[in-house]
């Protein structure tokens, strides 16, 4: 592709001249019609038809409110929500005289509820906010009237604006390039903010406009753009280009998008196409899949359940207030007088009673409103945003190599964290270190390098020790990134030490020439850019695959130094052999042969100094060796064993090959190639892949490389753990079936007890059939083969179902694809969860995805997926949870991710101690919610009932409105902050009790009702023995009686008592923060009381002077609260008792074993904490010599 | 379980300390509170635990309701149900016409003193199925009225007894002043009057803050229905005492008032003759009636039902400590029993 013979010939007319020509009519057939009705007057926005055009400016704004709409945005997202809507509802029905209260104190809670939402969610779009004005007031250049290129923000940019872009800067819109620095309007672009990908993409301006290279020559520069409208499809461009009285069609090649970032070019001119909002990249920015929580959906179902209790009770209330009214009057007599029922108003009239009910229902709805927590939704939300602070604060799971901390992107799912039931993870960058390091190669049938691999060292072990105790192998695996290198500094991505070869030995080995050969296609075919830093000298490189670096690398530090790279040549630094000087040899790039999955092979044709024609080409085993040539096999046997060997010890393998071509031969294939190459047609990757077929043949064999993808660390023990914790992990990975077979080994979870079952399309009836080519036959065969296999797989399990065997499930990329159809994916998920831990190779993003929806559907169970890579995005949005690896493969998945970490090590301590902490708190702090509430509301109803339903309240409107704001609601949220069973530790030590979460044992239904359940019976128990106790009788020496404003200050304390200890009983963890929001809550209380109660008559009503006069004084009311205090806490108290006793639940266990066996666990652990100490010394000791 | 679990933990926070502050480093701070590592006391339900919590609340619990037992036991009481009794016989078939009609409503009564009686014994009157709590009642007052004089046209919560038919505003305005209880009680021993304090028995707030000394009764009980008592138009609101305990309404539909003080003892075996007047129509509703006297204890007056209950309480957590005490004694379980250490992996 980078061609172009000699000066006279400029590569871009190679390409694009003839490209389209033929095409043009039918391709461009579509330009001002719908969809495609987009015309821009370059260079001329001023344009009096430009004007009318009315296309949006360059500001952008990704707020989800605008200062105008904030209000009554925000508000109608709050009234989504049916709680608070009822809430709304009922407050503005309490302004009617149906209330049982003060409209204020229904308002007041409501206002203060929905305020602090609101402004969580401004605070949010503030920052949002911010952002946006940095991007909108960057500099750009424009070229203005005055024939000169000013200065100006984005926002100011217009379509058809000429800009000058330069070197590192981001594109502020959709640009159509016109020329660049270089001479031919090629430029580099990084997409990795568009896509996730970090190697660079080549751009090309038109033959016609990129000699467009001078300020000077734009004065006169007119032009009109026709092309699509506005649309999210990143990978395609259509439209024409009117310049010099011709139409030009324009491609994706043309194009820059904004937010891609231009790179190894100085500057270039373009024109703004798209502007703002109508961008690509804004246009493909959807919102991401909002999830929720499991616990979440069944609180809905709960807060349904509350919803029918109030409409039952309140049913059941007016019905008996229905047919008391009634018989007030009775043939004409009033019975009881005293309420007037001859004078009144229609709520409370027997000749209506019936209406007079129906309201009273609508009275009842509002009164037992307090059964549904108006705080609980603010609440938990408060809670998940301070536990979220709690993951991006924790130490243990900072990264110190790269400074990342752990991110919780979203505070929705933390409690879903503690529930997870299978695992998905990606291979490449999130198992391993993604950095890729060249250990070995086999040249002429001698294999070199002499390093141990992660992988071989693990298998060494596994070898001799027990298949179980990998765990300990901890200490011997290095970290990623630390290189033991025996002399010299160590190199990133370079990992071979054999003094045969380095330093430049190589010349004395037996095939040096092939050696140099080998390493020359190292260093010449890939697509790298080498990047020199000017001071120190250094070349390092922009490669597009980590393996690919590492070639040019390791060819760098044998001698075959790759420093230049321009369109038409790459220049190395080359070890002389025989002088033993640095030379600079230069080699004509004349064709790139690219790679693609399908060919699975590179090839650059070149040129070199003494005008040999050479192909260059590295591939995979299964495509090359069919490839050499009969005189190129002669290594062949020598290097297969090699080659096996290296991929059995978990390596990445290439075939390095090369040949010599004729003039004449390079001639009539360039004569086939280039019309292919030019071709617009849907055909045009086949007749490419044909041209290429035809000139990658009989290669000579030089041998082939060997690059390891490093293990992370602690990845071994984390899945050990893991798995441990009953968590199912699968790996769904891009690569080859032996290397993923081999990394499963290497990372315990593929263990050699294990049965493992392969499913494979890599049979040979299946290819004997792709050799005759009839498609539909393979797809017959292949889904018959599949069935039978997932069959036989099912026989399988099932026979060994009473044995202890375990299975592991591998299948492949194209099995898969069969696997996942309607009428196969039950029984394929069947298989799948039954194996202990399952292995998807060569799987693409979208089957990466499908799996996840398969099993998150298919098992219904919390499924999250870890990954790294652009190619990981569908699986992080499907899974209920997606966890991004922030590490080098740019931040697109972190980007999409619910929770990003730096090592995957990290999910162990995210899962196990954050997740289960997480389920715990939301789950006893929601349960204790509806408790608090239904224990409250009750008592409530127990007073209608003896107030002959008429909806009169038992307490002082305020004290009913800040029961949920100040009473009752910091302790619990402080319980579901910082409650811990067991501490971080434990957590850790006893993976199982992670199970609690996963079979959801802390919110089952059965759980859930008897909470609900003690809350009736604590409101009894307050309501039927302060009445029994206090009421009747004078209730102090001086011979009072207790009144409905004792009655309700008392029934109150108790509860707010109740309610509050019940809080202390059920927590596991004291700290002062406990103890002060639960201790304090009731202070408050009494506090409130006194002061409440000493204000003027006019605002404390009922409640006025009513503590400090009557109750405080009164022994009864005193040991009353206490009686009804212990006595509702009896029930709850009992039941645990029995519990831990009988039927302890699992922390219950770990809780008693930590307290009662202190003693014998800290002699235990002490050599631990010893060990960790000498191996920290040892480390530091590291550190200090190197 | 390996022993290597906080191996990576450890290693972070090692490496920190070996490689000091690094600038503009995102490493998290460390506190205890980030960090999740408060001191707690994570206190956990162990049978010692369980058993002298048990303990702790029957050892308080009994003799709390011994000792308010005893003080209940202490108490004197004399109830006495006179609500049919005091209507001639001839006349119970309507007693709701008897107590509408003009007829002499004195009704005379005899109470034996139980027991020594202290002064100060308590006069109540007792009322039963009297929804002193029905929204309507508790909500037809007016507090402004009560106690500010200029206030009087502040009767709009009062309704239907805001103003007379004439349109003048009543004071007190509302059902509960309207229907006020107008049974009235005198006592004598051997035939001598004994005194009878009617001052001071409502709430001393109530007194002075909320019914106004310079509020007079007007336009009270005038209009075509009469609900219950009259009021003497010359005595300020804030020393009507009966109106002010009557107005601090009930909790219950059955609930006692005081009705006044005896300030001297009375013997055991004692007569006391009571002259009442049944005016207060309780009939219409089937309420009862029931004159009581009282004496108190340090507690209050006669509830046996705390004492019970206190009682009932701390036997049950008794019991329960004995039970486990016994469980615990007889099977004495090994903590971290290596048999509850399974879990059932495939529920």
């Amino acid at each position: 592709m980078r061609g172009g013979m000699g000066k006279g010939i400029h590569f871009s007319k190679l390409y694009t001249f003839s490209c389209f020509r033929s095409k043009f009519e039918d391709e461009h057939g579509q330009l001002g019609q719908r969809g495609y009705s987009r015309i821009v007057f370059c260079n001329d926005p001023d344009n009096p038809e430009a004007v009318q055009l009315k296309y949006r400016g360059n500001y952008v704004s990704t707020t989800k409110y605008t200062a105008l709409n904030f209000i009554p945005k925000s508000l109608f997202e709050q009234f989504r929500r049916v709680a608070n809507l009822y809430f709304l509802v009922v407050a503005c029905v309490s302004f009617s005289p149906l209330a049982p209260y003060t409209a204020v104190s229904v308002l007041a809670p409501l206002l203060m509820v929905i305020g602090a939402t609101m402004a969580k969610e401004g605070v949010e779009d503030w920052r949002r906010r911010k952002q946006d004005i940095e991007a909108n007031n960057r500099k750009v250049e424009v070229y203005g009237k005055n024939h000169v290129f000013n200065e100006t923000r984005w926002k100011n940019l217009r379509v058809g604006d000429l800009v000058k872009i330069y070197k590192d800067e981001y594109f502020p819109a959709d640009l159509l390039l016109l020329s660049s620095s270089y001479e031919d309007g090629i430029c580099y672009v990084e997409t990795m903010n568009l896509d996730g990908e970090t190697n660079l993409k080549l751009k090309h301006a038109l033959d016609e406009t990129a000699s467009l290279r001078d300020v000077r020559s734009f004065q006169n520069f007119k032009s009109t753009i026709k092309c699509e409208d506005p649309n999210e499809h990143l990978y395609s461009f259509v439209g024409t280009l009117y310049y010099g009285g011709q139409h030009h069609p324009l491609s994706l090649q043309q194009i820059l998008l904004r937010d891609s970032k231009l790179r190894n070019t100085d500057y270039i001119y373009g024109v703004v196409v798209f502007t703002g909002h109508d961008t690509k990249v804004m246009q493909n920015a959807t919102d991401p899949p909002s999830k929720r929580s499991r616990i979440e959906r069944r609180m809905d179902k709960i807060i349904y359940i509350l919803f029918s209790t109030l409409i039952l009770i309140s049913l059941t209330g007016s019905m008996f207030f229905g047919v008391d009214t009634k018989n007030d009057i009775r043939g004409g007599e009033l019975k009881r007088w005293y309420l007037r029922p001859d004078k009144t108003t229609v709520f409370f009239d027997p000749k209506r009673a019936s209406l007079a009910a129906f309201f009273h229902f609508l009275t009842g709805l509002m009164l037992y409103g307090y059964l549904i927590p108006i705080s609980l939704y603010v609440s938990i939300e408060v809670v998940k945003v301070l536990q979220s602070i709690f993951i991006n604060q924790d130490r243990d799971m900072y990264y110190e190599e790269t400074d990342k901390p752990a991110r919780a992107r979203t505070s929705d799912l933390n409690e879903e964290l503690g529930q997870v039931d299978t695992i998905l993870s990606d291979k490449t960058g999130t198992l391993t270190c993604n950095s890729m390091e060249f250990v070995k190669c086999s040249i002429a049938g001698v294999a070199y390098g002499r390093g141990m691999t992660e992988v071989e060292r693990a298998l060494a072990k596994r070898k001799r020790s027990r298949p179980h105790e990998v765990t300990d192998s901890s200490s011997d695996l290095p970290e990623c990134n630390d290189h033991v290198v025996d002399s010299g500094k160590p190199v990133k991505g370079f990992n071979f030490r054999d003094e045969r070869v380095t330093n430049g030995n190589w010349v004395n080995e037996p095939h040096s020439d092939l050696i140099q050969k080998f390493f020359r296609v190292l260093a010449i075919c890939h697509t790298a850019i080498p990047d020199v830093r000017k001071e120190s000298g250094e070349i390092s490189y922009e490669a597009e695959s980590p393996d690919e670096a590492a070639f040019v690398i390791a060819a760098r530090e044998l001698g075959f130094e790759f420093f230049e790279r321009t369109q038409t040549s790459i220049s190395l630094h080359e070890l002389d052999h025989e002088s033993g000087r640095k030379v600079n040899r230069s080699y004509t790039l004349l064709h790139v042969l690219e790679f693609s999955s399908a060919r699975k092979r590179m090839s650059v044709i070149v040129k070199n100094a003494e005008n040999q024609l050479l192909l260059l080409c590295k591939g995979a085993d299964s495509v090359m060796f069919e490839r050499l040539s009969k005189d190129g096999r002669l290594f062949l046997a020598k290097t297969m064993d090699h080659l096996n060997k290296y991929a059995e010890a978990g390596l990445r393998t290439l075939v390095v090959a090369y040949r010599e071509l004729s003039e004449q031969e390079y001639k009539s294939w360039e004569e086939e190639f280039l019309p292919a190459k030019t071709s617009v047609s849907a055909a045009r990757d086949a007749l490419i892949d044909a041209a290429c077929d035809k000139i990658e043949r009989d290669l000579i064999l030089l041998g082939v490389t060997a690059v390891e993808d490093k293990l992370q660390k602690g990845v071994p023990e984390c899945i050990d753990k893991l798995s441990k914790a009953g968590i199912k992990i699968w790996v769904l990975t891009g690569d080859k079936m032996e290397t993923a077979i081999n990394i499963g080994h290497a990372c315990s979870l593929l263990t050699k007890g294990m049965k493992q079952i392969v499913i494979t399309l890599d049979s040979p009836d299946i290819s004997d059939l792709e050799k005759q080519g009839d498609k539909e036959a393979i797809q017959k065969a292949s889904r018959e083969s599949i069935a039978k296999q997932i069959g036989e797989a099912k026989a399988q399990i099932i026979a060994r179902k009473e044995s202890s065997v375990t299975f592991g499930l591998i299948i492949d990329g194209m099995s898969l694809d069969f696997a996942l159809t309607k009428s196969l994916e039950s029984s394929f998920l069947e298989v799948a969860v039954n194996c202990a831990s399952v292995i998807c190779c060569r799987s693409s993003p979208k089957q990466k995805a499908r799996v996840t929806k398969l099993v998150k559907v298919g098992t219904g169970k919390t499924t999250l997926a870890i990954g790294d890579g652009a190619n990981d995005v569908g699986m992080l949005q499907e899974a209920d949870i997606g966890v991004g690896i922030s590490g080098v493969e740019g931040m697109q998945a972190v980007m999409s991710s619910d929770f990003a970490i730096a090592q995957f090590r990290f999910l162990e301590r995210l899962l196990l101690v954050h997740g289960h902490w997480c389920y715990r708190r939301i789950t006893m702090m929601i349960c204790y919610f509806f408790y608090k509430n239904i224990t409250f509301g009750f008592t409530l109803f127990w007073f209608e009932a003896h107030a002959s339903f008429s909806g009169q309240p038992a307490y002082n409107d305020w004290y009913m409105s800040f029961y949920n704001v100040f009473f009752t609601s910091l302790p619990v949220i402080a319980l579901g902050v910082f409650d811990q069973d067991v501490s971080a530790r434990l957590c850790l030590k006893h993976p199982l009790l992670y199970q609690e979460g996963v079979q959801n044992i802390l919110f089952t239904w059965h759980r859930i009702l008897s909470w609900m359940l003690n809350g009736v019976i604590s409101s009894m128990i307050i309501f039927f023995f302060i009445t029994n106790s206090i009421v009747n009788q004078a209730f102090r020496r001086d011979g009072h009686l207790v009144d409905y404003e004792v009655l309700g200050v008392t029934m109150y304390t108790c509860v707010v008592w109740a309610v509050n200890c019940q809080m202390a009983l059920s927590i596991n963890y004291f700290t002062w923060i406990q103890h002060f929001f639960i201790w304090g809550s009731i202070a408050f209380w009494y506090t409130f009381l006194v002061i409440y109660g000493a204000l003027p008559l006019k605002v404390s009503t009922t409640a006025y002077q009513v503590f400090v006069e009557a109750c405080a004084p009164s022994p009864f009311y005193w040991l009353a609260t206490l009686l009804v205090v212990v006595s509702t806490l009896l029930p709850y108290f009992a039941y645990r008792s029995f519990q831990t006793r009988f039927k302890p639940m699992y922390h219950d266990i770990i809780q008693r074993r930590r307290s009662e066996g202190s003693e014998a666990e800290v002699s235990a652990e002490l050599p631990v904490r010893v060990k960790e100490k000498i191996d920290h010394l040892k480390e530091r000791l590291k550190h200090r010599e190197s | 379980m390996n022993s290597n679990a906080p191996s990576s933990s450890s290693g972070a926070t090692g490496s920190a300390d070996s490689s000091g502050p690094r600038r503009n480093s995102k490493r998290p701070k460390y506190s205890r509170f980030t960090q999740q590592e408060l001191p707690a006391c994570k206190p956990i339900l162990t049978p010692r635990w369980v058993i002298s919590a048990f303990m702790l609340v029957s050892i308080v619990f009994i003799p709390i309701g011994l000792a308010s037992l005893f003080a209940s036991r202490d108490v004197v009481e004399i109830i006495d149900r006179y609500e049919t009794d005091c209507i001639p016989q001839a006349l119970r078939n309507d007693k709701v016409k008897y107590i509408q009609g003009p007829e002499d409503k004195t009704c005379n009564r005899t109470l034996r003193v139980p027991k020594h009686m202290k002064q100060p014994i308590y006069v109540y009157y007792q009322l039963d199925n009297f929804y002193q709590n029905h929204r309507r009642y508790v909500k037809s007052r007016s507090d402004k009225q009560l106690k500010d004089p200029k206030s009087e046209n502040d009767v709009s919560s009062c309704k239907p007894e805001d103003t007379t038919p004439g349109s003048n505003q009543i004071v007190p305005c509302g059902l509960i002043a309207w229907s006020m209880f107008n049974d009235t009680y005198s006592f004598s021993r051997n035939s001598e009057q004994l005194p009878l304090n009617k001052k001071g028995i409502s709430w001393k707030s109530d007194r002075q803050h909320k019914f106004g000394k310079k509020v007079f009764p007007k336009n009270f009980q005038n209009g075509t229905l009469i609900g219950g008592a009259h009021l003497n138009s010359s005595i300020p609101l804030s020393e009507q005492e009966d109106l002010i305990v009557w107005m601090r309404t009930a909790a219950l539909p059955t609930f006692r008032k005081l009705y006044g003080k005896i300030e001297v003892d009375l013997q055991a075996n004692e007569i006391i003759q009571v002259q009442l007047k049944n005016y207060y129509n309780t009939y219409s509703f089937n309420g009862k009636k029931k004159l009581v006297l009282s004496t108190t204890s340090w507690l209050g007056g006669k509830n046996d039902f705390i004492g019970i209950a206190y009682l009932s309480v701390g036997g049950l957590c008794f019991v329960l400590a004995m039970a486990f005490t016994i469980i615990y004694l007889v099977k004495p379980r090994r903590l971290g029993d290596p048999s509850y250490l399974s879990w059932n992996r495939n529920p």
